[in-house]
């Protein structure tokens, strides 16, 4: 099991370095603008560089290190072989303003992959644009608004989602200038059609909805609330964080949803980077297509890609350039290596792991689980029956399987559930590690209270006081 | 394909869940929306994979293949190898937020030791772990002026890029905010400073200039500037090129409240224009406005120095509906990228990057200004990126450049009409002086064609 290296690593401004004179900065600039002071950084050798950076990164629990069953997160394996082929220098410098003929091979690839993804969706137009998926969901919305004011019906202000959505969601929602309407989830877990009926209406730009959702339950009724959408002439947008569910199963865009995103960097494996960079392609209806961003990317009859500009009614554009091709290029990679059937195999396993993991936890009684049994690629685990006996919060539980030298689960998400364990074991995980991990959950909640409580203690450093972070803000190395 | 290990044990697996087969896992999606299969080809070897990459690679040309001059804000620059070295380091890579901070102190205080840096290259006080990019640094500034002042104008020089422009507008939307620009000076390509006096009013919650400015040019009329800005009560974004930082003042010497910038120049790929690196750094008395996230210095339960994330509450993980922004993931790689490009440097290596930029600028500049039919379009001082006027449709003049194996600049005058045949060209400290006389000399031949 993971064990974190253990060292003082000073701040970089911390090391010993030998004292160098100080330059004089003169240049030919402007007075006004030439810099007087010498920037205060540091100047080390490479040695002390990679030491350093090296400690610190045998002080970083990767998905490399062990399991890291982030709900909602799917942290899967990263192929080595993408993150190889995408160092490739005929990739890696390419400037996305050179001649249209010396750039074919990342066009092709962008064109492939916008139709790879279009089949896996059930959509008829992707855009490769967004950076993430929270910047899918504002580019969603900007194509929401778009196509209501072209239908006259610009007067549609709102957005509505279940409580049981990301926190991107409706961040994205007022950050594209909506207004939010946060609707109560029903006894299941799931969307509450009357609730939903007495809430659509004319004044509805668009319904948000994860599908399989963050309690990991399938909405079954998926087709019912698409037809009540659609009556009340709003559109129906998907969260694809969940996609890694239903892979080869069924497609958001047969469901009815009309825009779609997906995180390159979950479900197709490409690396999250420590917090980026990732990927959230768009994908939509043919209705909605003339206002995706620009350019698009077209392949004439002689086999030559091109870019498209030529969209008037397209919404512009919502970064530079055509996304983040490093990441679309992995993701590309790996679908090619998955196929359709490696793919389906993906979900499949993924829900299976799932399934197992919370049968074996909830065999044993310790933990709890709120609403319907069946779940998709993850579940969610309430802690509140450990609280109130034990006094052990769902906080204690992550912090002490960092002892057992597992990743924790995403805690505290989604809100209905109380002292929430969000837990989404990928498929690329073992049968061994999924043991594993149960045990030390069945194993933690018969612990003395006081043990998990005072954990952890085998991490590099031990339980991190965040409220005194935030009370006593030291925010660069100037104010240490 | 072997990612997937317990397809070997599944039979095993479905008995525990005392089920008969897989698709009993999935009863829960109605008969109707179900498929069988997806409509893609078998999954390859990763040895395939490999060899159909490298044909559909070999349709590209990288920096390295060609001799290039496009700028327009991104441009090669030379990156040591201990760059990739940290950044492949999968501990660091294969980790997404540090949620769990007691797991993730080594990429907790990278981002911090980012941070410092940062805020030391840009003057600011504070800096996030970053945005997106450059331009969506851009729109979120626009966004948190108009939070801080509760006004609802935002002004930018007309001489910034389109694709900024179009970006600016669509997040301006949201809020409702009027972006107004300002025009520049046909001689010096500096910003005409009595159009800002006559634009700014009581409602400009902000005003963003570039420097040095998409044509390249040093704006230095920057105390005038700063103080219109700051008689108005509106806010003051600097816009920066990070490489241009160890030569130039910072801008928060001048009186910047919030500094945006693209910082994949710094360590990171041109990669095709993606990953990309938002620089945001600000004034302390504006940091719970900031969006993005920020990591923290505190201590654990023993006393000892311990990093973790901080100001959660402006994020969209705790604050939903009223979070400063919508960002979650972000470039946390590129930003490692950064920061041990930056320490590579030192402070005496970012001034000779940023002065043999400057000087590689000015020698390129001089030696097309020489030549007969090109001349430097406008007289203000610039750093590695510049205007020309030719006398043929640039675009014409690329295609002959490419057939003699060099990529020229960006023509202008879809952009900009009135830059009738004129080209932005970029260098770097990749570039030597046989380079450029190769490129003059090409110039020449081509131009007379």
């Amino acid at each position: 099991m993971y064990k974190s290296a253990t060292y003082d690593e000073p701040l970089l401004n911390e090391l010993v370095i030998s004292k160098k004179e100080k330059k004089n900065l003169y240049t030919k600039l402007p007075d006004s603008l030439q810099r007087k002071k010498n920037i205060d950084i540091p100047d080390l050798d490479e040695t002390q560089i990679v030491r350093h950076f090296h400690r610190l990164s045998q002080m970083n629990y990767g998905i490399d290190s062990g399991i890291y069953p982030l709900g909602s997160c799917t942290m899967k394996y990263n192929p080595k072989i993408c993150e190889e082929i995408a160092s490739w220098e005929r990739f890696t410098g390419t400037h996305p303003c050179q001649d249209i003929s010396t750039i074919q091979g990342n066009l092709q690839i962008m064109f492939e992959l916008e139709r790879m993804l279009c089949e896996i969706t059930g959509m008829d137009y992707f855009s490769l644009q967004p950076a993430a998926g929270a910047h899918g969901e504002f580019l969603g919305m900007m194509l929401t608004r778009a196509y209501h004011e072209d239908r006259n019906e610009g007067f549609r202000d709102e957005v509505i989602l279940p409580d049981t959505s990301h926190g991107t969601n409706p961040a994205s929602v007022t950050v594209a200038g909506y207004k939010l309407i946060e609707i109560p989830s029903n006894k299941d877990g799931t969307v509450d059609l009357d609730v939903l009926k007495n809430t659509l209406s004319e004044k509805t730009a668009c319904f948000m909805l994860t599908n399989p959702n963050t309690l990991g339950i399938f909405e079954s009724d998926i087709l019912k609330i698409s037809k009540m959408v659609h009556d009340a002439g709003a559109l129906l947008y998907y969260d694809g964080a969940n996609i890694n569910a239903i892979m080869g199963k069924a497609r958001p865009g047969d469901m009815g949803f009309d825009i779609v995103h997906l995180n390159l960097h979950k479900t197709f494996a490409t690396p999250h980077g420590g917090g980026g960079p990732g990927g959230g392609p768009v994908g939509v209806k043919i209705k909605l297509e003339k206002f995706l961003p620009i350019p698009r990317i077209g392949k004439t009859k002689e086999g030559k890609y091109i870019f498209d500009y030529d969209a008037p009614e397209s919404i512009g554009k919502i970064r530079a350039y055509y996304g983040n091709f490093s990441v679309l290029l992995k993701a590309y990679i790996y679908i090619l290596m998955m196929g359709g059937n490696g793919l389906r195999e993906a979900s499949e396993i993924a829900v299976l792991n799932s399934n197992y993991m919370k049968k074996k936890i909830l065999d044993s009684n310790l933990y709890e689980m709120p609403f319907k049994e069946l779940r998709k690629h993850e579940f969610v685990l309430s802690c509140e029956k450990l609280k109130q006996e034990k006094g052990i919060r769902a906080m204690d539980i992550a912090k002490r399987l960092l002892d057992y030298g597992f990743h924790p689960p995403t805690i505290y998400f989604p809100l209905i559930v109380k002292e929430a364990l969000m837990i989404e074991p990928p498929e690329t995980e073992s049968k061994e590690d999924l043991d594993r991990y149960v045990d030390a959950l069945i194993k933690i909640a018969k612990e003395n209270p006081e043990i998990v409580k005072a954990s952890p203690n085998n991490t590099s450093v031990k339980r991190v006081d965040e409220v005194n972070a935030s009370k006593n803000l030291v925010l660069t190395w100037k104010k240490v | 394909m072997n990612f997937i290990p317990n397809s070997s044990v599944k039979p095993l697996m479905l008995k525990t869940l005392r089920l008969d087969k897989i698709e009993d896992l999935f009863l829960d999606i109605p008969q109707k929306i179900k498929i069988k299969n997806l409509n893609l080809s078998d999954g390859l070897s990763q040895q395939d994979t490999e060899k159909k990459l490298r044909k559909i690679a070999a349709k590209n040309k990288s920096y390295n293949d060609f001799l290039s001059f496009l700028g327009g804000g991104i441009k090669p620059h030379y990156i040591p190898a201990v760059v990739k070295s940290i950044t492949s380091r999968s501990e660091f890579y294969t980790a997404y937020t540090p949620y769990q901070s007691e797991a993730s102190q080594g990429f907790l205080q990278a981002m911090f030791e980012y941070q410092s840096m940062i805020a030391e290259i840009t003057g600011m006080d504070v800096a996030n772990c970053s945005l997106y990019d450059g331009i969506t640094s851009l729109s979120e500034a626009a966004l948190m002026c108009t939070r801080i002042t509760k006004k609802k104008t935002f002004i930018i020089p007309c001489n910034i890029s389109w694709e900024k422009k179009v970006v600016l507008t669509n997040y301006a939307k949201g809020p409702g905010i009027k972006i107004k620009e300002i025009s520049y000076n046909d001689k010096t390509g500096k910003i005409d400073i009595d159009d800002l006096n006559k634009k700014i009013d009581d409602d400009t919650a902000g005003v963003y200039l570039e420097n040095p400015n998409f044509f390249g040019i040093f704006e230095d009329d920057i105390n005038k500037i700063n103080k219109i800005v700051k008689d108005a009560g509106s806010i003051f974004v600097v816009g920066i090129d990070p490489v241009s930082l160890g030569i130039t003042k910072s801008p928060g010497e001048y009186g910047a409240d919030i500094v945006i910038g693209e910082g994949r120049a710094l360590g990171n790929q041109m990669n095709f224009g993606g990953s990309s690196l938002g620089i945001f750094a600000c004034k302390n008395e504006f940091l719970r406005q900031m969006p993005g996230r920020i990591i923290g210095i505190t201590t654990d339960s023993d006393g000892k120095r311990a990093f973790c994330m901080t100001l959660q509450t402006r994020e969209q993980h705790i604050r939903r509906a009223k979070a400063t922004s919508n960002i979650c993931t972000n470039e946390g790689l590129c930003a490692l990228a950064a920061v041990v490009y930056i320490s590579w440097l030192g402070s005496e290596g970012f001034f000779n990057l940023s002065k043999t930029n400057f000087e590689n600028g000015q020698k390129l500049a001089k030696l097309i200004d020489s030549l007969s039919g090109f001349k430097l379009r406008f007289n203000g001082t610039h750093f590695n990126e510049f205007v020309v006027e030719g006398s043929i449709d640039p675009k014409k003049l690329n295609k002959r450049l490419l057939q003699k194996e060099i990529q020229g600049g960006i023509s202008l005058d879809d952009f900009y009409p009135e830059l009738k045949n004129c080209m932005l060209i970029g260098t770097s400290e990749i570039h030597s002086d046989e380079d450029f006389e190769r490129f003059a000399s090409t110039l020449k031949e081509v131009s007379n064609v």
